[in-house]
């Protein structure tokens, strides 16, 4: 079992938290992880980009060409690597921020989620890679929720750990969304 | 019949190559001296510089690191760093010290490395054959500033032991000579100062040596000697610049 | 029982360096490895060891000499323009015959270049990289384990054969985190450092760490020493691993980051029904060409992949048979130039015999 995802957004969303809350769950749950961070020179407000690997066995490239699902945070990073997600895979986008054209993505599933909206609703605007999160658990099946709530415990410092029900209740928001919109 | 002079323990019984009137060896002798005075020429470790000093090993009874040019302060930081408990100095001519190595020793003495360091200032490049030297005195000429040193192309010459007493990180600067032999003893007593502040843990000492280089000069030697006290001793004031015993 | 730990490529380095017992480190901030010195600074104070934030790259590395002119394990560690700096005390060191390591994670040149992931730094590695005609001892991690692995290696080889030794990576693998196992400090038989300098004392002989050489003959006698010792090293610590090469029609050959990439090409490539398989040196100085010789008896092409205009390819061509052929694919340096596992397996097609 190999999946792998791309994360891409600008600075200050929480693109690399979410690619450690993956990584962080994946190892929990006994797999394999790779965690490929890449990011602009300037400290605030660049562009922000991983990719994560989860396999059973070797991860081997740490770099992927096509990802089998991206998670688009801003309009940039849509425009610029949306087209880059592999035939028969998904393409989960911010939708609070990006407008997405279905029609550019031929063979692939747009999974809207309105991110910022989400997390503004549930008290924080910050949590927008929480949600995030939720969503590729439940578009993926790659992961369980509970395992991106115990990977809190290990990604976030332990100052930060009065915030992990809320970002628990944002998480479930993501996936519920994702079903939700599924079962439409 | 009493011997009252000898040879200095912590010296090798061989001829150096230095010329005729050069004071390096006077240096030398009392950078031995101090270590006699001591008792601590078996835990002393020497980082030889590059120019005419770079013979260390072959005149001092000691251990000797030979640095790159100029890097000596940063190689005897090393040394200290792991060898807490030996005694560590440089010994370093005005080009390696004040101009290709001046990132070295500021920053040493600025982080008050617990070592000493024996700066020789002849106003010129001794081993390279007589250039220009950060040190060279206004007018002085050298085989690369054949008009004399102009201090609005070249600058002024740096003085090193009252620049270096401005940081904190000094615990002791001075500036000697050895052009006679009061000026000898006096420098002999600031040398053996600078190494008891390391054998007492104070810190950062320096010792700025000003020195004859006939042979670069174009001078006889004891024309050289002259030249010591009449030029340098009144534009490179010698004295204690920073002393932290009564601190 | 160790347990795994997820950490950075550049973290791994930091607490292999800790394991393996270094008890100075020297350096200067430098992206993309500045969570070398962080941790360090961190770490090694707690664990009896010296930190020294340095004045510049020359200062770190001279340190580094002093320290191990002292005979102890001593590191520092940069990237481009600061391995450029470095340069001067390598030499030195490599002259003086000290141990010492040296950690360099790759990213764009010439001059400021940039932070992403470059491999055009292999010349300045493998070829000794300052002056005098020495070389360094040269290990090429390919995973967040093998930095850690490796690193500790490194300060192994470094003290048995009196070389200076780099751990050759890039910002992909100094950046990406994997779980690894932080393994013990291996077993090694080390010479005694009975050439330290250490005070001295009656009845020692006196040690001198240098590398100025006059006597009639003496240089030319210490190159012929080091020739030998590289000799030496070459027949007893050439490294390498190889993936499916038994039946290889077509044998990719890539090192660091890009034989990561070039694995996943090769899978790719196995499960469309072709016979490639994947070469990767883990040491570049010594330079495996033993088992480029004995591959290219068998198989019928190189395919030799770098993040540069290629510079490993030199190596290649002068270990293989004379007669094989050895194709090039390289993406210089750069923003957006990372090649993908898809990108090389459209290489392998177009080549494959």
């Amino acid at each position: 079992m190999r999946h792998d995802v791309f994360i891409a957004g600008y600075g200050g969303q929480g693109v690399l938290l979410a690619g450690n809350l993956l990584s962080y769950a994946a190892i929990h749950e006994g797999r394999n992880v790779s965690f490929f961070p890449a990011y602009g020179v300037e400290k605030r407000g660049g562009a922000a980009m991983c990719t994560v690997i989860i396999a059973d066995g070797d991860t081997g490239s740490p770099v992927v060409g096509h990802p089998s699902v991206a998670i688009m945070l801003n309009q940039l990073s849509f425009d610029k690597y949306a087209a880059k997600v592999k035939p028969g895979g998904f393409c989960i986008v911010n939708s609070s921020l990006v407008e997405a054209d279905t029609a550019a993505l031929p063979g692939v599933t747009l999974v809207r989620v309105p991110m910022n909206q989400i997390a503004i609703e549930l008290g924080d605007a910050r949590m927008v890679n929480m949600v995030a999160c939720g969503a590729y658990a439940a578009v993926s099946g790659a992961l369980a929720l509970p395992s991106l709530q115990e990977a809190l415990q290990k990604a976030l410092p332990a100052r930060n750990h009065s915030f992990i029900p809320a970002n628990v209740k944002a998480m479930e928001a993501g996936a519920e969304q994702v079903r939700s919109a599924q079962g439409q | 019949m009493k011997q009252v002079f000898g040879r200095s323990p912590s010296l090798k019984d061989v001829q150096t190559h230095f010329c005729p009137g050069c004071h390096h060896g006077a240096v030398h002798r009392l950078v031995a001296e101090a270590m006699d005075e001591f008792a601590i020429r078996d835990r002393t470790i020497g980082c030889a510089s590059v120019g005419c000093s770079v013979f260390l090993y072959g005149y001092f009874n000691i251990d000797v690191v030979e640095s790159p040019h100029g890097r000596a302060p940063a190689v005897a930081t090393g040394v200290k760093r792991a060898r807490p408990d030996n005694i560590v100095f440089t010994y370093q001519g005005d080009g390696d010290l004040a101009a290709i190595g001046m990132s070295e020793i500021i920053h040493a003495a600025n982080r008050g490395e617990d070592i000493t360091v024996i700066f020789v200032n002849n106003t010129t490049y001794g081993m390279t054959g007589g250039q220009m030297a950060p040190t060279t005195m206004p007018g002085q000429k050298t085989s690369t500033s054949p008009y004399g040193r102009d201090i609005n192309n070249d600058g002024a010459p740096f003085k090193m032991a009252e620049l270096l007493s401005n940081l904190d990180g000094v615990a002791f600067s001075a500036r000697v000579a050895v052009n006679n032999p009061r000026n000898v003893l006096a420098a002999k007593k600031l040398v053996k100062t600078a190494f008891r502040y390391q054998v007492e843990g104070r810190g950062f000492s320096f010792i700025e040596a000003l020195a004859a280089c006939p042979t670069n000069w174009g001078m006889q030697p004891l024309a050289a000697n002259e030249r010591v006290g009449s030029e340098m001793i009144p534009y490179f004031p010698l004295g204690v610049y920073k002393n932290t015993d009564n601190l | 029982m160790i347990g795994k730990q997820f950490v950075k490529g550049n973290e791994a380095v930091a607490m292999a360096a800790i394991k393996a017992g270094v008890r100075c480190y020297f350096g200067y901030p430098i992206t993309p490895q500045s969570d070398i010195p962080e941790y360090l600074s961190r770490e090694l104070p707690r664990n009896g060891g010296t930190f020294i934030q340095a004045e510049s790259e020359i200062g770190a590395i001279n340190m580094v000499l002093g320290a191990s002119a002292a005979g102890l394990r001593a590191m520092t560690s940069s990237s481009g323009p600061g391995i450029s700096l470095k340069q001067e005390g390598i030499s030195y060191m490599a002259g003086s015959e000290l141990p010492g390591v040296i950690v360099d994670i790759m990213r764009q040149g010439p001059g400021l270049g940039g932070i992403d992931a470059s491999q055009a730094d292999y010349y300045q590695a493998t070829r000794g990289g300052g002056h005098g005609g020495y070389r360094i001892i040269v290990l090429a991690p390919g995973s967040v384990q093998e930095m850690y692995d490796l690193t500790m290696l490194a300060f192994d080889l470094s003290d048995l054969y009196r070389i200076p030794a780099m751990v050759l990576a890039d910002s992909v693998l100094g950046q990406m985190k994997e779980s690894i196992t932080p393994n013990r400090r291996p077993v090694c038989a080390l010479p005694p450092k009975d050439w330290a300098v250490r005070g001295w004392a009656e009845g020692s002989p006196q040690n001198v760490v240098k590398s100025l050489k006059l006597g009639d003959g003496e240089m030319e006698k210490f190159h012929w020493e080091m020739h030998a010792r590289y000799q030496l090293l070459a027949d007893r610590e050439s490294r390498w691993e190889e993936y499916r090469t038994d039946d290889a029609r077509l044998i990719v050959t890539a090192f660091g980051s890009t034989a990561r990439i070039s694995r996943t090409a090769v899978e790719t490539a196995r499960a469309a029904g072709m016979k490639v398989g994947l070469l990767r040196p883990i040491t570049l100085v010594p330079f495996p060409k033993k088992i480029y010789a004995d591959l290219s008896r068998r198989c019928k092409l190189f395919l030799d992949i770098e993040l540069s205009t290629g510079q490993m390819i030199d190596d290649v061509r002068l270990s293989v048979e004379r007669d094989t052929e050895v194709a090039f694919y390289g993406r210089p340096p750069g923003a957006g130039s990372l090649p993908t596992p898809e990108e090389i397996f459209e290489q392998i097609g177009k080549v494959y015999p």
